[in-house]
């Protein structure tokens, strides 16, 4: 008989929670993909830091993941996705997105060609059964390998270096490339990819050899600061990347309750990536017909006056009607300036006289502000060394 | 190679088929009309299954043929003749046979009847229209004059009519024959005819509506002069007379679909014929898995489409008999029903759904060689019924399952017709495989996809392809698997291409 106990451990741990656990001196955890994920190990501000002065360590291991394999694996993925996964060149990567039959999206993903007929998905939100109901009519094997593979993202202006004196030469590596290198029994794949917008890498591996793989790191690191880093610091740094994240900044249209919430990719800024060219993927007919006729919503970035964030704030046009909501905001330290993610009715960009009302919450008094906002373009922060190759030595 | 190209193309020589390709070549279409088989008519053709022998190939009777088809195609111009409606006549195993012509049949419940079928009729009359116009939409553009005609038509119930007639539309015929009538004769008919050609039983929900939509096809079951060939050789000789181009044994491998548009097809000898439209009367899941495939589909409507419920859950049963058979007496020009109660009928269903054959089916048999010689050698005759229920998938593999099945009908007439079994020189049973492999019906269901509440209207065959169009640009559905169904009747083929010219206007 099966003894189930699965209740008892309602979140998992990943393959570096011993080390995470040490570290998180404040016991400040949340819930992630079914795992348990470090908010904070002691001072987001000292980890925000690290991401954009030293080197950061984050561990990725509850990112879901999907291994696409089989003849028909680009076919597959070009039916599914937005982008032209027949022309990612084996060891590439790309940021890409998927839709349902009426172009509302499902999720955004990572997408890693690690031969030409092997692929992984990596994304915020579990879909085994839309994948295996899309894979219907392909020659694909679509399985879930999240707990097959430990991830961490090493990000930072530095992170080239940490890699370097780990003896990991990625110098060389392009911007959304991977290579792999020998690493105790095993290897490690490196792709220079990350969710801060700024210079950094991310580490596939082994379950089994997560915990080497960390303390190597760290060993290397010391002399740079490296420290690992919790969901809150690098959200401040995706917000400044002006990255969007799933179920934060738009639900999906499969988890959606609300007839109005899903949003298609067009509404969400992320039109760029549709090959309309490549022929036919789900959704294209509905996303060809909104192109035609409008979209109802606009993704943008905006610039607050003053110091407060605007985090679930509501904006208005003309200081009287609603014109759309901030779906994430920050005080950026980088930009010493408030910034936020919103959505925005389309009708009311054009004209701007954007205002944003944020109650800002001054010892247990909630002020009410109504601000002007400034439409700006994303990302708010884009350093040069971010795309710079070879990679920047500190 | 590409060949010469045509405005549009039809898959499938069924009636549906025949039925759209006529309408629009009448309109003016340059049409081409490819049937995989050697011959047009699909289910309303004719097999020589014995020497001698003729049997319809699968329908043995029309139970209306849509009206517009036959004026318009001008079907009695191309010498089509029906015999006079058959009656029907519920057979007894004692010989106290009930004869039911519509609503007149005598016996204790005769008046009951008589008023459960005006009642019926009544329902079915202001539900007819929707047969002859595409399904309403639940969001966008409606036809609204015809759907407010549609609702006044059916205001014209009255009050109390209307209460009754919701009261009824989705309950199950079980029910109804239990409330309405005592005569088990005349409930095992109620419940034959609504479930027939159905994978449903009386007693399961929404069984009535079926018998509401025969009841709005037409009154009267009837069988063309010269057999259902006759009527098969009359829709295409009527569909080459409006301009169709008919081309036999040209099997279709595939739709091309070029930048998210049907632009002809691929036929199985590797010949490539272009159009500009390319209409599909084969059934919707042949047509988006077999001939369109995943690549060129949504993945939601993809999997919609291989989740269509297609099961058959009827046999066709043909026998040659040396000598007239004696159904104790029963007229061997009528429409023979054995279907002794509802409970009987409900009891033949039960088994199916576990994949078994069941020991008593019920069954609906004509004698086309009583009515007119020609269908078999002289003093012979050819009896063709339509057995129910058969598995569609039968746990003890086809070739047992059709023996069984074949066993249990011989059994079933020979109860109802003694010395039948010694009369049979040749037996042929069609399960619902057999069905499917011979005339492309998924699951051998006749209606390319059950006709069932949750897939009429614009559920049917599914949401996104209900209004005959698809999601492929230039291809269109026209075959029984879309509204309103088939059942030899060419509704919704001349639907179709009703849909489709003013698409084009």
């Amino acid at each position: 008989m099966t003894t189930l106990g699965h209740f008892r451990t309602p979140l998992l741990q990943t393959p570096f929670h011993p080390r995470t656990a040490a570290a998180n001196v404040l016991s400040r955890w949340g819930p992630w993909g079914g795992y348990m994920a470090a908010l904070c190990f002691g001072d987001v501000d000292m980890e925000y830091t690290a991401i954009r002065n030293a080197a950061s360590v984050y561990d990725l291991c509850p990112m879901v993941k999907y291994r696409i394999a089989g003849r028909d694996a680009a076919a597959y993925l070009n039916r599914l996705t937005l982008r032209n996964a027949a022309t990612l060149p084996v060891g590439a990567v790309h940021y890409t997105a998927w839709c349902d039959d009426d172009g509302k999206l499902l999720d955004d993903c990572t997408l890693f060609r690690n031969g030409p007929d092997d692929f992984l998905i990596c994304c915020q939100e579990r879909h085994l059964p839309w994948l295996l109901d899309s894979a219907e009519g392909f020659d694909v094997q679509v399985a879930e390998v999240t707990q097959d593979i430990a991830a961490l993202s090493l990000q930072g202006p530095c992170s080239a270096s940490v890699l370097a004196a780990a003896g990991f030469d990625v110098e060389a590596l392009k911007p959304f490339r991977m290579a792999r290198f020998a690493f105790a029994a095993g290897e490690v794949t490196i792709s220079r990819t990350g969710f801060t917008g700024d210079l950094g890498y991310e580490l596939w591996i082994d379950p089994a050899l997560a915990l080497p793989l960390w303390d190597r790191l760290m060993t290397a690191g010391a002399p740079w600061g490296i420290r690992p880093i919790g969901s809150d610091a690098l959200n401040l740094a995706r917000i400044e990347a002006g990255f969007i994240i799933t179920n934060l900044d738009f639900v999906p249209a499969h988890q959606a309750l609300r007839e109005d919430r899903p949003r298609s990719p067009l509404e969400m800024g992320l039109g760029w990536m549709i090959d309309w060219d490549k022929g036919h993927f789900t959704g294209r007919q509905a996303l060809l017909a909104e192109k035609q006729a409008g979209s109802a919503w606009a993704l943008v970035g905006l610039d607050i006056p003053g110091n407060v964030s605007a985090e679930g704030s509501i904006l208005y046009h003309d200081k009287r009607t609603e014109a759309g909501f901030v779906t994430a905001a920050a005080w950026s330290p980088a930009l010493k300036a408030s910034i936020a993610l919103a959505q925005v009715k389309a009708r009311n960009l054009p004209g701007g006289n954007l205002w944003v009302e944020i109650y800002a919450l001054r010892e247990l008094q909630y002020v009410k502000l109504m601000l002007p906002v400034t439409v700006v373009e994303r990302p708010f922060f884009n350093p040069p060394r971010r795309r710079a190759t070879p990679a920047g030595r500190v | 190679m590409p060949t010469r190209s045509s405005d549009v193309l039809v898959i499938g020589g069924g009636v549906n088929g025949l039925a759209c390709a006529a309408r629009l070549a009448a309109a003016g279409c340059k049409v081409v009309l490819l049937e995989t088989t050697g011959k047009v008519g699909g289910g309303a053709g004719e097999r020589e299954f014995a020497p001698g022998f003729r049997a319809p190939a699968l329908a043995h009777l029309t139970q209306g043929l849509d009206s517009r088809m036959v004026d318009g195609m001008g079907l009695a111009r191309h010498g089509l003749v029906f015999h006079p409606p058959l009656a029907t006549t519920v057979v007894s195993a004692t010989g106290d046979h009930l004869v039911v012509r519509g609503g007149q049949t005598t016996g204790p419940d005769a008046a009951a009847w008589a008023a459960l079928q005006a009642k019926l009729s009544a329902f079915a009359r202001v539900l007819a229209p929707f047969r002859q116009m595409p399904p309403p939409r639940l969001s966008g553009q409606n036809r609204w004059p015809g759907l407010a005609r549609q609702a006044l038509g059916i205001r014209t119930l009255g009050r109390a009519n209307l209460r009754e007639l919701l009261r009824m539309i989705l309950i199950n015929v079980h029910d109804v024959a239990e409330d309405e009538l005592t005569d088990d004769r005349l409930k095992g008919l109620l419940a034959f005819d609504a479930t027939l050609g159905a994978w449903l039983g009386p007693r399961s929900p929404n069984s009535l509506i079926l018998y509401l939509d025969r009841l709005a096809r037409g009154e009267g079951s009837l069988l063309p002069k010269g057999g259902m060939a006759a009527l098969a050789a009359a829709l295409g000789r009527a569909a080459e007379s409006a301009g169709v181009r008919v081309r036999t044994t040209a099997a279709v491998q595939q739709v091309l679909v070029e930048g998210g548009r049907a632009v002809g097809v691929l036929l199985a000898d590797g010949e490539e014929i272009r159009s500009g439209l390319v209409v599909s009367a084969i059934h919707p899941r042949t047509t988006f898995h077999g001939l369109v495939g995943a690549a060129a589909l949504d993945a939601g409507f993809y999997r919609a489409t291989g989740h269509i419920r297609s099961r058959g859950g009827a046999a066709k049963l043909h026998l040659a008999l040396r000598d007239a058979p004696d159904f104790r007496g029963a007229d061997l020009r009528s429409r023979l029903v054995i279907a002794p109660s509802s409970e009987v009928v409900e009891a033949a269903f039960n088994p199916v759904k576990y994949g078994e054959v069941p020991d008593s089916p019920v069954l609906e048999a004509i004698l086309p060689s009583a009515h007119e010689p020609g269908q078999a050698p002289e003093g012979a005759h050819v009896l063709s019924a339509i057995v129910q229920y058969a598995p569609h998938a039968p746990r003890a593999g086809l070739s047992a399952a059709r023996a069984a099945l074949l066993e249990a009908a011989l059994g079933v007439l020979e109860a109802h017709a003694p010395g039948l079994r010694g009369l049979v020189s040749h037996a042929d049973l069609l399960m619902p495989q057999d069905i499917e492999a011979r005339f492309g019906m998924v699951g051998g269901n006749w209606h390319h996809g059950e006709l069932a509440v949750e897939q009429m209207l614009f559920n049917r065959p599914q949401f996104g392809a209900a209004h005959y169009s698809t999601p492929v640009d230039g291809l269109w559905l026209a075959g029984a698997g879309s509204h309103p169904g088939g059942g030899i009747n060419g509704a919704a083929g001349w639907n179709a291409a009703g849909a489709l010219l003013e698409a084009r206007a």
